[in-house]
């Protein structure tokens, strides 16, 4: 039954695994997301549902037991801030390259190196553009309250699985520490073997018998057959594109200004609307929920009405990067973010807005 | 007695393990590799556990195990097989899980890997090839490169001031209380043959006592690497490596 | 006189001539044939058959499994 609580953002990651079916958790501790390994051992999953959780020698072993558990078939994450995703992102490109599903939490920390242990936003690039080498995306979805870390820890790994790749949940320090009401789901049962070989029968690592035997592997050294692949996995990402993107728009209607924004900052920019609109400027927030797929069309769209577009980001400007390529030039866009650490206030998003805007 | 009377289904006393695929081994003539995946094949076929088996292969020459043993793989990162083979392991605990690594991939690249899921005691396999060279690459300097020996990489002979020294890995693991099983043979003799298969067969049947790590190296040969015969590089290997590698049990609890 | 007589049969086309096997016979039986296989290796044969016992050294020794191994009791 649906349950009602007051829970940190890590934990609540934690809590939605082990009710959601979760076989494994592979993690290394690291700030600000240590709780999700923390609540999980605290909760002794494997004694309630089976769930296996292990801590790792590092992120480099994390990401690579995720690969081995992924291979089965089996529904395994793991979770980390921007340094660790940097190591992890070795084992991300091989899953995203061998096909298997799985779930990576990335609570966003400033950098670079070892940077600071405040929220950011500048892992963007890492997450949505590949992070790793080759040709690869993640399916990327951005939370923005404790409500959608529980929402999306679900979402990503049935994405995951429908798509045979890999999901992230890119959150920032904020989100990831803060408290709020969270309606937990409700327990679904983990999947026994006959319904993995239902699901993943074709290809997961369940021991050759009458069948031929499965290869989890992202090696071919054909150049033309390795082609062949990356075509397959470009028709993929079209797919996603199509099919898989998602936003929400809050008073878009008669905006003449929008801001971008995903997760905490998104949060920031409602509060800066109604300090505009308290001083007559007419503002809309366009909240990206996929960062991958990004939302293309409804940026494109509003071109035709508004008269700009400020992206507004804990980074120094990097999805303002995709607002521009919707935008394609029609309307001024331009970016507005703090750094290390630094969260924007309302206030200053709306004097951006006037001085970058000549409002 | 003329040689039909001889060759008979009723005579037969050793044939290509039914595990064995029938693709050719991209393996150099002589390869130690061709030798160690047979004794496998053979191992898991006598065992009878093909459809509860799954191997992990690695980076480096044996990166392609997958295209010859016939039972399912996951092709691990570079040195990442036990941390793989860690997850499988957990995952099915009712499955035997192997790695298959060489000395580059387990012993540099893998150190760490290696060393935690050997301390954790998972109940796999590893497989540990030590040829003294990184094959695939063409023939570097590996962890357990000879001191003077010649690689592309010490073209002047290992020296221990500029790379340190041979690493013996293996001992180092039978350190760790995860470990049950720590061996090290050799496949260039029919009977040194003969105990490796022995003590991969003891490594696999360990995995259904819950034990923890069995490791089996076998000090092999890369004829071109060493840019040797087949047959020179056997004793190259008896005459330098055993002395620095000395084979036997280092641990069997 | 050998109280067992053995035979091998190659698979010719998969042998690469690495001479393992002919260093590993103990009864001599065993050469690099002087033609050369599909891929240009000189694959091994039975030199000399008839001396062959059957032991199968050859056989375990051999990297890429082309040996088949026979061995018959003489009556």
């Amino acid at each position: 039954m649906a349950e009602v609580k007051l829970m940190k953002g890590n934990e609540v990651i934690a809590e939605t695994a082990i009710r959601c079916g979760c076989d494994g958790y592979f993690g290394y501790p690291i700030t600000p997301q240590s709780e999700v390994m923390e609540t999980l051992m605290l909760r002794k999953p494997w004694e309630e549902t089976g769930m296996v959780v292990l801590q790792a020698e590092s992120e480099v072993a994390a990401i690579n037991m995720v690969y081995g558990g992924a291979s089965c078939g089996k529904k395994v994450m793991t979770s980390s801030s921007s340094p660790g995703i940097s190591l992890k992102q070795e084992g991300i490109t091989y899953i995203a390259g061998s096909e298997l599903p799985c779930l990576v939490v990335d609570v966003m920390r400033g950098g670079p190196g070892l940077g600071t242990i405040q929220p950011s936003q500048s892992d963007y690039f890492q997450a949505t553009k590949g992070g790793g080498h080759g040709d690869y995306h993640l399916i990327v979805l951005a939370p923005a309250s404790v409500q959608e870390m529980s929402d999306f820890v679900v979402l990503g790994f049935d994405l995951a699985f429908k798509y045979r790749n890999p999901a992230m949940v890119l959150a920032d320090g904020v989100i990831g520490q803060m408290m709020e009401k969270v309606v937990l789901p409700d327990y679904t049962p983990r999947r026994t073997e006959e319904e993995i070989e239902k699901q993943c029968g074709d290809w997961a690592l369940t021991g050759k018998k009458n069948r031929n035997r499965h290869v989890i592997t992202s090696l071919e050294l054909e150049a033309p057959r390795q082609e062949v692949f990356n075509e397959k996995l470009q028709r993929k990402y079209r797919e996603i594109e199509a099919n898989e993107v998602r936003y929400e728009m809050i008073n878009c209607e008669d905006a003449e200004y929008i801001f971008v924004a995903y997760g905490s900052t998104a949060r920031i920019c409602q509060k800066s609307i109604q300090l505009a609109r308290e001083a007559g400027i007419k503002v809309g927030l366009l909240r990206p929920i996929t960062l991958y797929p990004f939302p293309m069309k409804p940026i494109s769209d509003l071109c035709g009405r508004v008269k700009g577009f400020l992206s507004v980001e804990m980074s120094a400007g990097q999805m303002v990067e995709d607002v521009r390529l919707a935008v394609e030039g029609r309307v001024k866009v331009e970016h507005y973010g703090r750094m290390g650490g630094v969260v924007p206030t309302p206030e200053e998003i709306v004097v951006a807005l006037r001085e970058k805007f000549s409002i | 007695m003329e040689l039909t009377d001889i060759i008979k289904e009723e005579n037969l006393v050793l044939k290509k393990s039914g595990l064995l695929t029938d693709n050719v081994m991209h393996y150099c003539p002589g390869c130690t590799h061709g030798v160690v995946h047979k004794l496998i094949a053979e191992v898991i076929e006598e065992l009878g556990i093909q459809d509860q088996t799954i191997g992990v292969s690695p980076v480096g020459c044996s990166v392609f195990a997958y295209n010859y043993i016939d039972i399912d793989w996951a092709e691990a990162a570079h040195g990442r097989a036990p941390a793989v083979a860690t997850a499988i392991n957990r995952l099915h605990p009712e499955k035997y899980v192997f790695t298959y690594q060489g000395d580059g991939d387990l012993a540099s690249i893998g150190c760490a890997e290696i060393m935690h899921a050997c301390n954790r005691g998972e109940n796999i396999v590893v497989i540990f090839i030590n040829n003294a060279i990184y094959g695939m690459t063409g023939g570097q300097m590996a962890p357990t490169t000879l001191l003077g020996q010649v690689t592309a990489t010490t073209p002047y002979g290992r020296d221990a001031k500029l790379n340190g020294f041979p690493m013996k890995i293996t001992e180092l693991l039978a350190q760790l209380d995860g470990t049950c099983y720590v061996t090290r043979q050799s496949a260039d003799t029919p009977a040194a043959v003969r105990k490796t298969k022995n003590a991969i067969k003891k490594a696999f049947q360990n995995t259904r006592l819950q034990k923890g790590v069995s490791f089996v190296e076998v000090v092999g040969t890369c004829n071109s690497g060493w840019k040797m015969t087949p047959v020179d590089a056997n004793k190259w290997m008896r005459d330098n490596m055993f002395a620095k590698y000395p084979l036997g049990d280092m641990k069997d609890i | 006189m050998a109280k067992f007589r053995g035979a091998i049969v190659v698979d010719i086309e998969h042998c690469k001539g690495c001479n393992l096997c002919v260093v590993a016979c103990p009864a001599k039986v065993l050469d690099l044939h002087h033609d050369v296989n599909g891929k240009g290796y000189h694959y091994c044969y039975m030199k000399n058959p008839e001396a062959c016992i059957g032991c199968a050294s050859c056989g375990l020794v051999c990297p890429d499994s082309v040996i088949t191994v026979y061995k018959a009791e003489i009556k």
